[in-house]
């Protein structure tokens, strides 16, 4: 069966983080497998902060956004792959 | 007078005080982050200087960036706005170390206001009320039991650093307030670096009113009435009126002179919001003292026709108070929308983005206080708030009716925003009767949000 690549996007512009604070380890790396509502990184908007969450069971293979940078609406945050 | 004046904020208080020192003729500096180069303030101001990024700690939190743009404009004085540096007593004396005027209180001032516990200590001394309980700090939960059991369940334990509806949790037995004691000490250290805590009594559903207090060089302080301030959500105020429908001229002179007893007992300089709860019962405690000026300021103004943020400069070069106590003008009723962007129907998610089309209410009886305008991006890494909208009138009736009708004219999009929310409550019959509590925003939100 071939992998489907899955785009994980911003839907709101904000500060993308990477960890539940500067003190923890970040959420996921590349290379992890995940599961569907997993929680993969913070978004901060007007200082509400939103969980971002799996969209499927796949693995993590590349983390476009850059830990406390700026997001766009519907920017690229993370790819995964999954089955 | 100052000949330049900095102003250390952004969005539509630093609108408002560039405005205030328009009138008075003297000259401003506005800073802004890298994403807020189109703010209305930059546009307002004489002058103005950038602060490299766009994270508030990089801009408008960073003393030593705002103190070389004050000394590189040849500035004479800072207005710290609210929030931000406003109620940061290193940034105020370092202002004052600097040789510039902060247009605040004291830095002693705010170091008390900011420790949440003695400045409790300092009302009880005075012979303020203040919630039972809060007395001394709880340094183990074994402590923390024995009080409670003392003042009875429910109880809440609060950070003494915290404040402004942050660092409290509320408990109804023995076994939870045990369990969570450590955790609510460890959140204290993390978020205001102070695991002090304490403890008192929770009052369920009370009303949140606070008084307005100035004070001068010579220590005179006086008051300028109150603001009724219960419709809130998550602790964050969302409609204010002046005066409040709960109190009658004797319970209002009694908590007007505790106001004025805890701000004397403090040596309160300049201006500040003294925080009370009222029970069902008439009975009110101290809460807390904002040694700022407030976002919801413009209904104090409208009711007493006094202009804030010109007394704060005023006071600040060491003017006098201009009203005795009992002759500040008392004039009507003002109501005050606080506009954010978020979707009250969708969990007031932020609604971040450009808006496209804009049309501001008008007439009389009507007061905008915004940073926005047609075409205006709002940035998604600053607070949500749009617009102050404020309405006047000659009683409460008619400022509901022009708040409704100032609501309906006004065309925010297409970003989301509360005014459908504020819309709804204003046709609250509740509200209308003046019959509403810290909680009464729970009849308009989810059940698991307020």
């Amino acid at each position: 069966m071939a992998e489907k690549r899955v785009e994980v996007r911003a839907p709101l512009a904000g500060v993308f983080y990477r960890r539940p604070s500067p003190q923890d380890p970040p959420y996921v790396e590349v290379g992890d497998t995940v599961k569907k509502k997993q929680v993969l990184c913070l978004l901060e908007t007007m200082k509400v902060f939103q969980k971002i969450k799996s969209p499927v069971d796949g693995k993590i293979i590349e983390i476009v956004a850059v830990n406390e940078d700026r997001v766009a609406d519907n920017e690229l945050l993370m790819v995964l792959e999954t089955q | 007078m100052y000949e330049k004046i900095l102003v250390a904020n952004r969005g539509e208080i630093a609108v408002r005080i560039i405005r205030a020192c328009r009138d008075l003729g003297i000259k401003t500096v506005a800073v802004c982050s890298e994403a807020d180069r189109q703010g209305l303030h930059v546009a307002m101001a004489d002058q103005w200087v950038c602060l490299p990024g766009f994270k508030p700690a990089d801009t408008y939190l960073h003393i030593e960036r705002i103190l070389q743009a004050a000394r590189d404009t040849g500035s004479q004085a800072i207005h710290p706005g609210y929030g931000y540096l406003a109620e940061n007593e290193k940034f105020a004396a370092r202002c004052a170390e600097g040789g510039f005027f902060f247009i605040g209180p004291t830095p002693q001032n705010i170091t008390l206001a900011g420790n949440k516990l003695a400045a409790k200590e300092k009302a009880a001394a005075a012979g303020v009320p203040v919630v039972p309980g809060a007395g001394r700090a709880v340094t183990s939960a074994a402590e923390a039991l024995a009080i409670a059991d003392e003042i009875g369940y429910p109880v809440m334990l609060k950070a003494s650093a915290g404040g402004g509806g942050r660092g409290m949790r509320i408990f109804f037995d023995q076994r939870e307030l045990k369990e969570d004691f450590p955790i609510a000490k460890a959140e204290a250290r993390m978020a205001f670096a102070d695991d002090t805590l304490y403890l008192e009594k929770y009052l369920e559903n009370p009303k949140h009113i606070e008084f307005q207090v100035l004070g001068d060089k010579s220590g005179r302080v006086i008051h300028l009435g109150e603001r009724e301030c219960s419709v809130q959500r998550r602790y964050q105020k969302l409609l204010e009126e002046s005066p409040s429908p709960a109190l009658d001229e004797t319970l209002r002179d009694k908590m007007g002179q505790a106001a004025l007893r805890v701000a004397l007992a403090m040596d309160y300089f300049n201006a500040g919001t003294v925080e009370f709860i009222l029970d069902d019962k008439k009975n009110f405690y101290f809460m807390e003292i904002n040694s700022r000026i407030q976002v919801e300021h413009p209904v104090t103004e409208m009711v007493t026709g006094i202009d804030l943020v010109k007394e704060q400069i005023r006071l600040s070069l060491g003017g006098s108070l201009a009203y005795d106590f009992g002759s500040v003008p008392k004039m009507g009723w003002a109501m005050e929308c606080r506009i954010n962007a978020e979707d009250p129907e969708n969990s007031f998610l932020p609604s971040p983005g450009t808006i496209e089309r804009y049309r501001a209410p008008g007439g009389y009886g009507v007061r905008l206080d915004t940073h926005v305008y047609q075409g205006y991006e709002i940035p998604p890494y600053y607070d949500s708030l749009l617009a102050k909208l404020i309405t006047f009138g000659p009683d409460r009736k008619s400022v509901i009716r022009i708040m409704s009708r100032a609501l309906r004219e006004f065309v925010i999009e297409p970003v989301k925003t509360t005014i459908p929310l504020h819309r709804k409550i204003l046709e609250s019959k509740l509200f209308e009767e003046g019959n509403f509590h810290t909680g009464f925003i729970k009849m308009f939100v989810a059940e698991d949000d307020g």
